[in-house]
């Protein structure tokens, strides 16, 4: 206990000594604990509710009509369900919702095996590794869009270092590897840009996840001769997958939202093959100024993530009580 | 993070240790390689960054700064003959290229921008966060689950789906492209961020300090003042670094809402064109500058990261 903890002690004997009654002392002092605990936490509900709920609120009212922000003094129009209805039809929406699901699925399967790896092997605790790891960290604290925006030119098929160091293992000419041009290997470039960028983040969970394993379970095991290889499946994975699981539901909320890395790399394109769901949502918002019918589309997304997000947290309260 | 950690009675071997050392070099070396290329970009000159095969041995130059942060116009190389002495590194890396200096470009504008906007956001979201974080720790507030999760699932809306209402709220009450509009912004995003990771903060200060205080004769705000608050100062302190780190590095939308005087550096640095293209030096000069404050954050935080990048769910 440091000195200010021990003259803190003191003063409470004295304070029992003097033996005041609490409760009376405490009101004529001022603001009861009700009111305090109000006024302290009020400011930040009533910010929310001003930046995020009214405007939630707003965007579910312009669901409903034709409203178009580019053009306010047209008469705005309920629409019902109409909005709802055509982005369900939408054969472009389904599009990118599919390529939202490739992106979110392999970034979130790369970065799971990849992540979980390099923390296993970080836990060996060789010589050095605290460095390393901090190294390894860097890439997952910078601007996505600044730095979505650079590996534009590390993508270039001629002069950018990426494509030559391709071309330079595998012998394809480096004009050939045009990643952000080619509609095979577009929707690729974003998953290597976000694993490149995020695969730090699951480790440093999963490295969480593999030093709460209390020692002792393995010394159990080593008594019974359990294998190592027996080791890692029943004890290693079982005990980090809580983490794991946690790893995923932040990357998968995240991807799912993705615009900033994605809009300056590609921007959606070529065509439409890196149109992820927040970009399809941008171009009919801020483009197109279909604002009712993109207001609808977000209400959607925004039910979505919110949805999976719950079911997610209720399959992770499970396996982390058993 | 715990001591043991060796997963076996018998510690890894050498020879674990050393394969596992390896690899972990090896992705370290190779993942940092786009930053050492955005780094040696930024002190090429624009034909050196375009050459084939990409160079890694370059003669620095100063161009991409120079470009970066002024305006140039093309002269006769009579008109630049007839001019004076350079003044300066910049004005004679520029005159070789048959330019003058016109006047500053508007990165340093946005530079500030961004300073402004994301100390201010962050002073306002760790203050109402760290009073709400109190708040919910110390006093029964009724259905205080229910409103922390509240705060936290403003979170999980996609930014493109908030940005609709909020830009056409901005428009109404003329808070489009300012700086005000974006703090507020700013701090509505990083305070359910705040007021987790400052909640798991102050419930690890027990509570016997503020009750000594009180039975002291202190009031309950005092208390608060004269004995949470320091020792949570750690806590606020790497708080308000990840809220910093946030705003610094937001592009959805301050790309959408901010055009002219409010913007900040993210969406300004991929629009720095030069003659023919991307002029990618001054681009990675720009993105070399924006990257290293978060470079020292990054190491000054690297003990409270995990708690941070988890909003507080997994501590030590």
């Amino acid at each position: 206990m440091t000195e200010a903890g021990l003259t803190m002690l003191n003063r409470t004997a004295d304070g029992v000594a003097r033996a005041t009654p609490e409760p009376l002392a405490r009101k004529v002092r001022g603001i009861s604990d009700t009111g305090l605990a109000w006024l302290f936490i009020s400011p930040t509900i009533m910010l929310l509710l001003a930046i995020n709920i009214f405007p939630l609120f707003w965007a579910i009212y312009l669901s409903f009509t034709n409203y178009r922000a580019n053009r306010p003094n047209e008469v705005v129009r309920n629409v019902g369900l109409a909005n709802y209805k055509r982005i369900l039809g939408d054969q472009d929406i389904w599009i990118a919702m599919q390529t939202t699901a490739h992106f979110v699925f392999w970034t979130i399967l790369l970065q799971t095996l990849i992540g979980f790896t390099l923390a296993w092997l970080i836990d060996r605790k060789f010589r050095g590794h605290a460095f390393w790891t901090t190294i390894i960290l860097v890439p997952m604290m910078l601007s996505p869009a600044v730095v979505g925006n650079f590996w534009r030119f590390l993508y270039e098929p001629q002069i950018g270092l990426f494509a030559y160091a391709i071309s330079f293992v595998t012998g394809i000419p480096a004009t050939q590897i045009g990643m952000l041009s080619n509609v095979s290997l577009a929707p690729w470039s974003i998953v290597i840009v976000d694993t490149w960028m995020w695969t730090p983040y699951v480790m440093l969970i999963c490295l969480a996840g593999l030093r709460s394993i209390p020692e002792y379970i393995y010394e159990a095991a080593e008594v019974d001769r359990a294998s190592n290889w027996r080791q890692f499946w029943s004890i290693t994975l079982p005990m980090a997958l809580p983490f794991i699981m946690l790893a995923v539901l932040f990357r998968g909320i995240e991807n799912f939202k993705m615009f900033d890395m994605v809009n300056l790399l590609t921007g959606g394109g070529p065509g439409s093959t890196t149109e992820v769901a927040s970009i399809t949502l941008k171009r009919q918002a801020f483009e197109s100024w279909r604002t009712g019918y993109s207001s609808a589309f977000a209400i959607i997304l925004f039910v979505a993530v919110f949805g999976l997000a719950n079911i997610y947290v209720k399959a992770l309260n499970k396996v982390k009580q058993r | 993070m715990s001591l043991t950690s060796a997963h076996s009675v018998v510690a890894p071997s050498a020879v674990s240790k050393r394969i596992a050392g390896t690899i972990i070099v090896l992705y370290a070396l190779i993942s940092i390689v786009p930053l050492l290329w955005i780094f040696a970009t930024s002190f090429k000159t624009p034909p050196d960054s375009i050459a084939y095969p990409p160079k890694i041995l370059f003669q620095p130059s100063l161009e991409g700064y120079c470009n970066l942060f002024s305006t140039r116009t093309r002269q006769t190389p009579e008109y630049i003959n007839a001019l004076g002495p350079a003044t300066g590194v910049c004005d004679e890396t520029v005159r070789k290229r048959n330019m003058v200096i016109a006047g500053p470009s508007n990165f340093m504008p946005r530079f500030v921008n961004s300073l402004i906007i994301a100390f201010g956001s962050t002073f306002c979201a760790v203050f109402l966060g760290t009073l709400s974080a109190y708040g919910f720790s110390r006093f029964k507030v009724p259905l205080a689950d229910d409103l922390l999760f509240f705060i936290l699932s403003t979170r999980m809306m996609p930014p493109i789906a908030v940005a609709i209402p909020i830009y056409l709220m901005y428009r109404e009450l003329g808070l489009s492209d300012t700086a005000l509009g974006m703090i507020l912004l700013y701090t509505a995003v990083n305070v359910s961020l705040a007021v987790w990771l400052l909640k798991g903060f102050i419930d690890e200060i027990p509570r016997e300090y503020e009750e000594a205080a009180m039975i002291d004769g202190y009031t309950r705000l005092q208390a608060f003042w004269r004995t949470v608050l320091p020792q949570a100062t750690t806590g606020i302190a790497a708080t308000a670094i990840f809220c910093l780190i946030f705003a610094w590095n937001e592009y959805a939308f301050a790309a959408l809402l901010t055009s002219g005087s409010a913007q900040t550096a993210p969406p300004f640095i991929p629009t720095i064109i030069g003659e023919g293209g991307q002029d990618w030096p001054a681009v990675a000069a720009g993105t070399t500058i924006f990257l290293v404050p978060i470079l020292v954050f990054t190491i000054l935080l690297r003990k409270q990261l995990l708690r941070g990048i988890t909003f507080g769910a997994v501590r030590k």
